[in-house]
């Protein structure tokens, strides 16, 4: 069995009251730490499931990436010739892929989390919140899987990375916070509605190209590169790319209006989460 | 030892159920219709969570009004009632599934509900990992797990397999690690709906027996359930329910006599007069289920010489299928006697015409054994296979054993066992023989 946070379980000494009424924040999150072992448990399962019975695996977490970016060098960087800050296209995209992979899976696994385990729902209780949240963690092990394969394409390109190396997990957490804000946000919505299951793939598409994925930020008005950055995926991507190619500055501004983006995409996320908890089981 | 640990005040919980929707016949209200439905849908799923005060209207349902009891530590309750009767709901409502609509329980201790047997149980992952993850859900610790892991598996005869995907286990295996997780449950509180109805009688009875060794420990159990001898014989104490509030609250023997003899239970008949809430799919609709003596009268309590004939009344919406009705029948221990299909010729492998159909089963006198049986009314569609209905439980009838001595029983007035209780055909031979004085003497 693999290693797992070694407090058992304690039991509840006070009193529980179950009644109708305001929900509180604080007392969700205790719950959440109290039941971590299970938040282990299931984010383990996730992953564990997720490429069971596939002959590739994780090979997966690589294709994902590996495949759009075949195809968008192609396509906008040798049809279209669409600028890249001088950076080799196949990089400039990959790097962009790497987070952008990262965040659409988590957003569709995170969104979809509530409806998919629709009949626990109805057979018992754990704090629902393990469920995004499982779904935005579960594939940040894809995500280290085509960190590895970016190193490898750094190496081929002869890139030597530049000491803001030490920043990029700091911006893999804002890709993170925000996948998961709009997974709790998302989910809590599909439970009712489903049009939400259709709805995300469709948008997430759209979405991509709201991202410097496959263009550079410099293709944006300087007037609007701001307004721009209300897409904490903007701080993310091109943060990424400046870390690992020393001809570009650190876009601190973007970065920082991106983190301010992501929280309160968190906490409305959480928020709209937290007050509708309670009717899941009768609507799920 | 009697303080209270469960205390449940005035609880009550409002259920909103679709309303029939409104339609059109003519080709511009359809249209209208496609054009309006997404807002109606709208509508219709945001009325499932929001509720006006004075909110009395016909759509919405009390699943359980005003509530109360109090239950003391160490204490053992059933909770007995129909289908529909808010068991259910109520067990839901203290296992923090879903929030009351008003009134508030106080629960003291640790609470472990089980509502399903192997919740969380992932086919792709192997028995030892299901054993941790359902452990998990239960709200077990992992060093609790641990230290209990090799009794679940001895307990569950998985043995050698437990390292296996649980998809390649049969459904038994499957069905047994998960009850071994759960039986290793030592909450203060237990909370069990229904779980042991299934699985083979065997390991039921296991369950059962580890069952009654938590309640000695001194813990507190709520247990929610069809079976009257496993509630008798677990309870000492017994809530009986119907539609949503407490009818009686007393010793578990007086209580199960009242649900027995009110009517309150499955009885003989059983319609449905909306379509929309009865069962079935696309295809067949259930519409009734009766018991009938021969003379057509409602049978339920049937002498055990005399015949009875089940009825399946059910409606056909779409034609050209071929429909299989066909019943199960079980005693209250949930041992199933037999099951039977329709064999009539007239429709046998014959695809159907929509309308209303009654198909009759005769049960003869003298096969079923004394006491109480369910009925399941079910239905598919053969070729292709679609499943419609299974009702389980729809009707239920006492079978009565005479003492006139022209039963299988003859002229024995005592316990017999079994499900079944034939008039089998008996001879002796004789032998006339010079008997042994030894024996005689002896």
């Amino acid at each position: 069995m693999e290693p797992a946070p070694s407090a058992v379980l304690a039991p509840l000494r006070r009193p529980a009251i179950i009644a109708p009424g305001v929900v509180r924040v604080a007392p969700k999150l205790a719950e959440l730490w109290y039941y971590r072992e299970l938040f282990y448990y299931w984010l383990w399962r996730d992953v564990k499931v997720r490429y069971a019975q596939s002959i590739l695996g994780l090979g997966w977490a690589l294709i994902q990436p590996l495949v759009p970016m075949l195809l968008f060098t192609v396509i906008f960087g040798r049809v279209a010739r669409i600028s890249s800050d001088g950076i080799p296209y196949g990089l400039f995209c990959y790097i962009a892929l790497v987070p952008w992979t990262y965040f659409a899976n988590a957003v569709g696994d995170a969104s979809g989390s509530l409806v998919k385990e629709g009949n626990i729902l109805n057979k018992i209780y754990f704090p629902r919140l393990i469920l995004p949240l499982t779904g935005a963690l579960g594939r940040l092990v894809d995500l280290a899987v085509s960190v590895v394969l970016l190193f490898v394409l750094m190496a081929w390109y002869e890139t030597p990375p530049t000491p803001w190396l030490a920043v990029t997990p700091l911006l893999m957490l804002i890709a993170v916070i925000t996948a998961a804000g709009f997974g709790m946000w998302l989910s809590a919505l599909a439970v009712q509605y489903r049009d939400v299951r259709y709805a995300v793939p469709f948008a997430l598409q759209v979405f991509m190209y709201a991202a410097p994925v496959v263009y550079p930020t410099s293709l944006i008005p300087a007037k609007y590169r701001h307004l721009y950055a209300i897409n904490p995926l903007v701080g993310v991507i091109e943060g990424m790319r400046a870390c690992l190619f020393p001809s570009l500055p650190l876009p601190v501004d973007l970065i920082a209006i991106g983190a301010v983006s992501a929280l309160l995409i968190l906490c409305v996320g959480a928020l709209h989460f937290i007050r509708k908890e309670a009717v899941f089981a009768d609507v799920a | 030892m009697s303080n209270t640990v469960l205390a449940v005040d005035q609880l009550s919980k409002r259920y909103r159920i679709g309303l029939k929707e409104t339609r059109h016949d003519t080709l511009g209200g359809k249209i209208l219709d496609l054009a309006s439905k997404p807002l109606s849908n709208l509508r219709g799923l945001r009325k499932l969570t929001t509720f006006s005060d004075d909110d009395e209207q016909d759509d919405v349902i009390w699943a359980l009004k005003d509530v109360s009891f109090e239950v003391k530590q160490g204490e053992t309750v059933g909770i007995i009632g129909a289908n529909g009767a808010g068991k259910s709901t109520l067990l839901k409502i203290l296992s923090r599934i879903t929030q009351p609509t008003s009134g508030r329980a106080t629960v003291s201790g640790r609470v472990s509900s089980l509502l399903e047997v192997g919740t969380g149980f992932h086919p792709d992952l192997t028995g030892r990992e299901n054993v941790y993850l359902n452990g998990a859900i239960l709200g077990m610790g992992r060093r609790e797990i641990e230290r209990k892991f090799n009794d679940i598996v001895e307990f569950s005869d998985v043995g050698k397999f437990i390292d296996t995907p649980v998809k390649r286990y049969s459904s038994g295996m499957g069905l047994r690690l998960a009850f071994s997780v759960a039986a290793h449950l030592e909450p203060e509180i237990l909370m069990v709906d229904e779980v042991l109805a299934v699985g083979d009688i065997r390991f039921q009875k296991k369950c059962l027996g580890k069952m009654g060794e938590v309640a000695r420990q001194g813990r507190t159990i709520l247990y929610v359930a069809h079976n009257m001898p496993a509630i008798s014989r677990l309870c000492e104490r017994a809530i009986l329910m119907n539609s949503g509030r407490i009818v009686q609250d007393g010793p578990a023997h007086e209580v199960i006599a009242t649900y027995l003899n009110s009517g309150l239970g499955t009885s003989a008949v059983r319609e449905w007069t909306s379509i929309s809430h009865a069962p079935g799919g696309e295809i067949a609709r259930l519409r009734a289920v009766r018991v009938l003596l021969e003379d057509g009268e409602v049978a339920d309590s049937v002498d055990i010489r005399k015949a009875v004939r089940i009825e399946m009344e059910y409606d056909v919406l779409k034609s050209d299928y071929v429909l299989l009705p066909h019943f199960y029948i079980s005693n209250d221990e949930g041992v199933c006697a037999f099951g039977a299909q329709d064999l009539d010729d007239t429709w046998r492998g014959r695809k159907r015409p929509a309308g209303r159909y009654i198909s009759t089963a005769w049960i003869p006198g003298n096969l079923l054994a004394e006491g109480m049986f369910f009925v399941d009314a079910n239905m598919i569609a053969l070729d292709p296979f679609i499943f419609q209905y299974q009702s389980r439980s729809a009707v239920a009838f006492m079978v009565t054993d005479s003492l006139e001595g022209n039963s299988s029983r003859g002229d024995w007035t005592g316990h017999m066992p079994g499900v079944v209780r034939p008039m089998l055909k008996w001879t002796t031979q004789y032998e006339p023989r010079a008997v042994d004085d030894a024996v005689v003497t002896r």
